[in-house]
């Protein structure tokens, strides 16, 4: 096993996650990117658990789903809110908050 | 000889109750307000006695005490303690101060008693009285200091008394400007006193008169130069002397009780106390005692020649206290020879100077307030009692004797011819000059107020003043008879004052015999009175003032030219200065800071663009950031 594949992996996800996130317009799809990007971290935190042959990367791989799913659960409630009022789950209309 | 002087050999706890008292009366009429207004002038006149009584039990008791030993002083608090720079309040009472002490407080109270019935019909009559204590107390401060910072807070104190009472009818901007003029030209000698301040304490250590005494000497001969000509320039600010002589007739403003007080009695010769006072300071300085004689022989010509063309009766009676008070800065430069005279002059001229101005003050009081003496004329018949004191200040002021300025002004003009050489001929000259001037023009005075045809206006009733005003001139016109005579007998001032301004001093040779320069003044004073003879008595005196008259007289009439010359040379360019300053604040300071604030408001606007809302562009911002920190990580490894 190599676990230079599992990193280079690990960069592919969190490339594809980073690309999604700035390129879709769609909420729900740059949520998932965004999932995508920490389950990308996740791997390589796994990845450097299992070559140093200690504990810590596990340890905080299980941290980040936590905040993963915190975050979804929040994340998700906002979107659901933006949708209501504005009909619409595109990030580009929510874009009140500027100059 | 100095070293071993000292300034006071015992101690009084009474010294503070002079200034205590006035000031209280003071401090109550001010924080009383309105609810005093019964009977604040009432106060205020037995605080100011009162002070006066103390004066003389002082008075007392320094008689029964021997020559050397006769000045006391009562320390009150350690006022400044500054590591090895220490400076106590502390009073000094010695023969040179309980002189100003009673002339202060006795000629203060006097006239204290006039402004009851002066005053009477103005509403603020309690402020002005607040106002003359205060200045009673600030004044006995200033001769009773025992350290040149003493001095200075009454110095100060003095100058702000004078300033409320020349404003007190502020009303009036004329006024309210007198007012200032006399406050800032004031300024300007008080630089000098606090100039003088601070060379004593940086090259002795010391601020007290006992202190800078016992460095006095040849050897500091530099020092004391500058201090004499830094301490000349606060005598001539606070005496308008010259150069800073030209708010003295603007200060006639005030009410004419204030201009015999302040104007012509106390305050004006505080200057005169003051090189007095530094005597140790002058007599190791010679140059700058030279300055002073000069400055006192030119203002006493510069005071006599404006008082020759005023017709407001106030100011001519101004000019001649500049010229009077020239007589004695002029005697004070002369050394220990002219201390004693500076003084008996000083003091004579306290007393008729301010029965003159309180007689002026009648006149005005009988004529609805009229200062132009073209509408008096025959006011002997209205007036008889006005007229007969202001007669004797007058023959008092042209030295006449057996007046009192004829022994005091006599005494001047015989020190000056004695100050030896070319100087004591040009000095004596001068003084001679300035007699029969003042001959001319206190004639000139006299004639146009007391005699010649009514040129009243067509309401005025011309009435004698109450008792409350006329009593106090007469007390002051008895001392004007009385005073000189009293001083002069066997040199009695002069050795009073002896222990304190002339140790050791011997009397030189004459250059003239005393007799000979006698009858030179009463032959001055004779033309002087015979030219107003022709000039004004001959020939009736206009009710409207002659326009068609000599350069000089029109030089005189705007006081020789020292408003125009201070405009010129003073008000002018300093405006163009401050216009130049506020110009270059408002471009140059204020551009600068607004325009830093411009830059940053005009960038904000540009940069603040970058905040588009998209949530897609901050994610691009922090993905690029993180790749930078990753990459200059990186770098830093490799």
């Amino acid at each position: 096993m190599n676990p230079n594949n599992y990193l280079v992996l690990s960069a592919l996800l969190f490339s594809i996650g980073a690309i999604g996130v700035v390129l879709r317009r769609n909420a729900i799809v740059v949520f998932m990117c965004v999932e995508l990007m920490l389950n990308a971290a996740n791997l390589a935190f796994v990845t450097f658990a299992r070559l140093l042959g200690n504990l810590d990367g596990q340890v905080v791989a299980f941290f980040t789903m936590v905040v993963a799913a915190c975050e979804v659960v929040v994340g998700l409630a906002i979107i659901v809110t933006i949708f209501r009022s504005r009909r619409s789950a595109s990030v580009d209309d929510a874009n009140l908050l500027k100059y | 000889m100095e070293a071993t002087h000292v300034l006071a050999s015992g101690t009084s706890s009474m010294l503070v109750w002079l200034i205590a008292l006035p000031a209280l009366g003071a401090t109550i009429l001010l924080l009383a307000g309105r609810r005093s207004d019964k009977w604040g002038h009432l106060l205020a006149t037995g605080l100011s006695g009162a002070s006066f009584v103390v004066g003389v039990v002082e008075l007392f008791k320094m008689l029964s005490r021997d020559g050397e030993s006769r000045g006391v002083s009562q320390h009150l608090f350690t006022w400044i303690n500054a590591g090895s720079f220490k400076v106590d309040a502390g009073l000094l009472l010695d023969q040179l101060s309980i002189c100003f002490v009673l002339l202060i407080t006795g000629v203060g109270t006097l006239i204290h008693v006039y402004s009851i019935a002066y005053m009477e019909h103005d509403h603020d009559r309690r402020r002005f009285f607040s106002y003359l204590n205060l200045f009673i107390a600030a004044m006995l401060l200033l001769v009773l200091g025992d350290s040149f910072l003493n001095l200075y807070v009454g110095w100060e104190g003095v100058g702000l008394a004078s300033y409320l009472l020349i404003g007190f009818w502020n009303q009036k901007p004329a006024y309210a400007t007198a007012a200032k003029k006399a406050f800032i030209v004031n300024r300007i000698g008080d630089m000098g006193l606090t100039f003088a301040i601070m060379i004593a304490f940086t090259a002795f250590g010391t601020v007290s008169f006992q202190g800078v005494a016992n460095h006095a000497g040849p050897e500091h001969k530099q020092v004391m130069t500058w201090m004499g000509l830094a301490l000349l320039l606060a005598a001539a600010g606070k005496s308008a002397q010259f150069p800073l002589q030209s708010w003295l007739g603007d200060a006639m403003a005030g009410p004419t009780p204030v201009s015999a007080l302040i104007h012509a009695a106390t305050m004006v010769t505080a200057g005169v106390y003051l090189i007095t006072r530094s005597n140790f300071v002058f007599d190791s300085a010679p140059t700058a005692q030279l300055m002073v004689v000069i400055v006192g022989v030119v203002t006493l010509l510069f005071g006599a020649l404006i008082g020759t063309a005023k017709d407001d009766i106030k100011k001519a009676l101004a000019a001649s206290t500049m010229s009077q008070i020239g007589y004695m800065i002029l005697a004070a430069g002369l050394g220990p020879a002219g201390y004693a005279f500076a003084i008996m002059h000083l003091l004579t001229h306290g007393f008729f100077k301010a029965s003159m101005f309180l007689g002026a003050g009648s006149v005005m009081h009988g004529m609805n307030d009229e200062v132009d003496m073209r509408k008096f004329g025959r006011l002997r018949v209205a007036m008889p009692i006005t007229y007969l004191t202001f007669g004797l200040g007058y023959l008092a002021i042209i030295g006449v004797p057996p007046f009192s300025g004829f022994f005091s002004k006599d005494k001047i003009i015989e020190a000056a011819f004695n100050a030896g050489g070319a100087r004591g001929w040009i000095l004596g000259f001068a003084a001679l000059l300035g007699a029969a001037i003042t001959a001319f023009y206190m004639t000139r005075v006299m004639v146009m107020t007391f005699f010649g045809r009514k040129r009243w206006a067509d309401d005025a009733h011309p009435h004698e003043s109450p008792k409350l005003m006329t009593v106090p001139i007469i007390i002051l016109s008895v001392g004007s008879i009385a005073a000189g005579a009293l001083f002069a007998f066997g040199s009695s001032l002069q050795h009073w004052l002896e222990p304190v301004v002339a140790r050791g001093f011997v009397e030189g040779e004459h250059a003239l015999s005393p007799i000979f320069v006698s009858m030179m003044a009463l032959v001055s004073v004779a033309l002087g009175v015979a030219l107003a003879y022709v000039k004004y008595v001959r020939v009736p005196v206009e009710a409207m003032a002659p326009t068609n008259v000599s350069i000089w007289t029109r030089l005189a009439r705007r006081d020789l030219l020292q408003d125009a010359f201070n405009e010129a040379l003073f008000m002018r360019p300093g405006q163009y200065l401050t216009r130049a300053l506020s110009f270059f604040d408002r471009k140059v300071v204020d551009g600068a800071v607004n325009g830093t604030g411009a830059l940053f408001g005009g960038l904000s606007v540009r940069i603040r663009r970058a905040q588009t809302g998209y949530v897609r562009t901050y994610a691009l911002f922090i993905l690029v950031g993180a790749a930078l920190v990753l990459a200059a990580m990186l770098a830093a490894r490799i």
